[in-house]
């Protein structure tokens, strides 16, 4: 069995048992079955690139970290100066916000732009630092990948000239629901309750969406 | 590797491009254009080269091709104009309407039959002599007979729902019922709230973007049918000049509208009264019945393997489309008596901005002149003669063509202003015959009685209400861009936190500022209609591009600031200011702003 089948077999278990713990929890219909539309949503959106977490685990971005759960992603970079310690402190009180369910169903996630400085140990003291608990990892990665990460998932600008301009990357969070194709972005200096709410509209079948 | 007929190395997105290039060139072999028909239509150049048309987004420059397919081919014009049914009300709703929310709990959900959470304020002053009930829910249609059928979200299961009629002085109320389900086909969310644009409603039945409701709840909405100024400067029935006339409304959940409303849910909402009556032998004798068509367009794209409606998710700049849809088909085509029209247009986005001209294919050099006879849902003082009308997403203009030049003739709605990517247009119109034909109509059924007015005899119709007076406070808001956050002063949406508080009953200025030259904005402000002061420092233009009367929806076009006036009447609650680029929006382009007895005077909120 070659690394990615054994990384694939490994993915099944949780993700059953999760639409499981769905179901008991009281939720009325079933976690939608594996479909074309999520197929072609996977495909188009989600490569299967390996990173490597800021606690030195090798995981694959879609069997791993993002099939069947309830994620928030965004970019940032340790030597960032101005925006990335602001969103990270931010959502750090969107982490506390959150509480129990990080790391449960919901997993937060922030790629680096700068895989080269950033490795697993410069990422974990960044983590130390900024006081982030569990259920939410700094990943990094071969810089190739990171790149199709980035552009996948939307955190481009149409202006070449911006687009290279790092201090003034996407500073978006990703959020979304991936069995039911739920996904949609807050500003990462968003008010933290305001983030949080948001995510937690996507928290199915644990929050029902409803206005207030 | 890909090599072009030549056998030349290419590589692969230059290959795709070509092969995009080849099943357009079938697409139009199929719809039997000539090569002649091609090259008036800058579809072909005279070397015999086709040209591109490709689904387009912010992000289809992307080293990593295949971000945004290319639709499948479909053959313009083979499928005739959906016309909406009129929405039909309702002897009586069950449980019956309440001033305070049905909060009685679901057995079957656990949650309470209705998702409001406030009282109707204006229920027992207008209590509704009209019930309608209205389902959201999923529906199969076709778009183009080449497509396979697609699974929309509709108002009663239509992509555009029912048409309603209201007419002033008849207080309505709409239960919406929420029959979304979980699974969204990719992209959509099942909890919806619905906003009438830009109707005069209390706060609690505007669809206030987290007034949203989730499936199997119903949500009621009041709309009382009165005319702005009641309860302040024009009691008890308000001032006739803020009559309203076409509307429009569509889901408006916070962070999800451009996918709920792309996926079908909006539809066209029409005010009558006792001059804009729906008969053309009374009141202004405006074009009616069968002459009276709402059109509403929409530009998408659809996945090249599945043909299937495909939407961007990651997007933030704006969305694109490469088909182009009129009231929910893919360039359909229209046949019509040689007599005077009133079509009312809309943009329903997500993105796109359009100039639409009428093109005679065969007469390229013709300008075909019309009458813009409304900017958004307002009447003009009395009808312009345009040659192309301008709009951005949620703009709509009503104009009145008369066909009777073009007997026997076909025209064609084309939308000649030139867009590639979402951020806006480039300002560059294309020459007749070079942009997006998006209707064919053809001026072939028989000659019938016309008892509509001549707009050419200059009929008059509302005044404008005086913009003299002196404001309580004057704001400022600029729109910009901060780490792919759509910004407003710098700020981001949040549904919780009131940006700035209007006192009720006073008149605000509005300055609007874009300073960049990269994005336009389309902004679109709740409640009560404005009208324009100054476009940087000049008044507003008559023509050739209207931009007087009054609006909701205003232009904020590149390196542009706008000073709008304002009067705040009547009703009290929270209500939104957004850009309507529904792509924008969803990115945090919006904030609250509350009606309060008291007010603030927080000058850049
Ligand atoms: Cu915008």
């Amino acid at each position: 069995m070659d690394r990615r089948t054994l990384l694939a077999g490994l993915t099944v278990a949780p993700f059953a048992a999760m639409a499981y713990a769905w179901e008991a929890r009281g939720g009325r219909r079933e976690v939608p079955p594996p479909s074309p539309e999520r197929e072609a949503f996977r495909a188009r959106y989600f490569p299967n690139v390996v990173l490597t977490t800021h606690l030195g685990e090798k995981v694959r971005f879609y069997d791993d970290l993002i099939k069947g759960k309830i994620v928030t992603i965004n970019f940032m970079f340790t030597a960032c100066p101005k925006v990335c310690p602001r969103i990270t402190t931010n959502l750090v009180k969107v982490q506390k916000l959150l509480g129990h369910r990080v790391g449960r169903d919901i997993f937060m996630y922030s790629i680096t732009l700068d895989p080269e400085h950033d490795t697993p140990a410069v990422l974990k003291e960044f983590a130390k630092m900024h006081h982030v608990s569990p259920g939410w990892l700094f990943l990094t990665g071969k810089p190739e990948d990171i790149e199709v990460l980035r552009r996948k998932l939307g955190f481009t600008y149409a202006d070449p000239r911006l687009d290279k301009d790092k201090e003034r990357h996407i500073g978006n969070v990703r959020y979304g629901n991936e069995p039911l194709l739920w996904w949609a972005a807050c500003p990462g200096l968003a008010h933290a309750e305001w983030i949080a709410e948001s995510i937690s509209w996507v928290d199915w079948p644990k929050n029902r969406p409803t206005g207030r | 590797m890909y090599h072009n007929v030549l056998g030349k190395r290419v590589s692969r997105a230059r290959f795709k491009e070509i092969i995009t290039a080849m099943r357009n060139r079938q697409e139009l072999i199929a719809a039997q254009l000539s090569r002649r028909d091609l090259i008036k239509m800058g579809l072909l150049t005279s070397a015999g080269y086709l040209i591109p048309k490709r689904g387009l987004s912010a992000r289809w420059e992307s080293p990593i091709p295949d971000d945004q397919p290319a639709s499948p081919p479909t053959t313009p014009f083979v499928e005739q104009l959906p016309i909406m049914p009129v929405k039909q009300s309702v002897a009586s709703l069950s449980p019956a309407p309440t001033v305070c929310p049905n909060t009685a709990i679901n057995p079957a959900t656990g949650f309470p039959f209705e998702g409001r959470t406030r009282c109707h304020q204006a229920f027992t002053q207008f209590p509704p002599q009209v019930l309608y009930q209205v389902v959201q829910q999923p529906g199969q249609v076709t778009m183009s007979p080449q497509l396979p059928t697609q699974t929309i979200w509709g108002f009663d299961g239509i992509a555009p729902g029912p048409t309603y009629h209201q007419t002033y002085g008849q207080p309505i109320l709409v239960r919406n019922v929420n029959n979304l389900p979980l699974n969204n086909g990719g992209f959509g969310i099942n909890s919806v709230t619905t906003h009438l644009h830009n109707n005069h409603t209390p706060s609690e039945s505007d669809g206030f973007p987290c007034d949203f409701f989730a499936e199997r709840q119903y949500y009621d909405q009041h709309y009382p049918g009165v005319l702005a100024g009641f309860a302040s400067d024009h009691p008890p029935h308000g001032d006739i000049n803020e009559s309203l006339s076409t509307l429009w409304y569509h889901d408006h959940r916070v962070d999800f509208t451009s996918q709920n409303i792309y996926k079908g849910l909006a539809g066209f909402f029409l005010l009558f009264n006792q001059f804009d009556t729906g008969d053309e032998t009374t009141g202004f004798h405006l074009p009616s019945g069968e002459f009276d068509i709402p059109m509403l367009f929409a530009d998408k794209v659809f996945d090249p393997t599945s043909g299937l409606l495909f939407f961007d998710t990651f997007n933030l700049d704006g969305i694109l489309g490469d088909k182009f849809l009129v009231n929910g088909k893919i360039q359909p085509f229209l046949h019509v008596h040689p007599r005077r029209y009133r079509f009312r247009w809309l943009d329903s986005g997500p993105s796109r901005f359009y100039q639409i001209f009428l093109t005679d294919l065969n007469n390229l050099s013709a300008h075909n002149a019309f009458w813009q006879i409304a900017n958004d849902g307002n009447l003009l003082p009395t009808p312009v003669q345009v040659k192309s009308v301008r709009i951005g997403v949620a703009e709509r203009v009503d104009v009145i063509i008369d066909f009777r030049p073009f007997a026997g003739k076909t025209i064609y709605l084309e939308n000649r202003l030139e867009q590639e990517d979402g951020r806006g247009p480039t300002d560059n119109i294309l020459r007749a015959g070079h942009g997006n034909l998006l209707l064919k109509i053809i001026v072939d059924l028989p000659t019938v009685a016309d008892n509509s007015v001549d707009p050419a005899t200059r009929p008059q119709f509302y005044s404008l209400p005086s913009a003299t007076p002196t404001p309580r406070v004057t704001r400022r808001f600029d729109f910009d861009n901060s780490n792919g956050g759509w910004t407003i002063n710098d700020q981001f949406m949040d549904c919780n936190a009131p940006r700035f508080t209007v006192q009720q009953n006073t008149v605000e200025h509005w300055i609007l500022i874009n300073s960049s030259g990269d994005w336009q904005h389309p902004i679109h402000i709740h409640f009560e209609e404005f009208q324009i002061l100054s476009i940087n420092g000049h008044p507003p233009a008559a023509s050739p591009l209207v931009q007087t009367g009054r609006k909701d929806v205003v232009r904020l076009e590149f390196d542009t600031t706008i000073e709008l006036f304002f009067r705040f009447r009547d009703f009290l609650g929270r209500y939104p200011m957004h850009c309507h680029n529904t792509v924008h929006e969803d990115h945090a382009m919006m904030l609250r702003w509350d009606i309060a007895p008291v007010g603030d005077t927080n000058r850049n909120p």
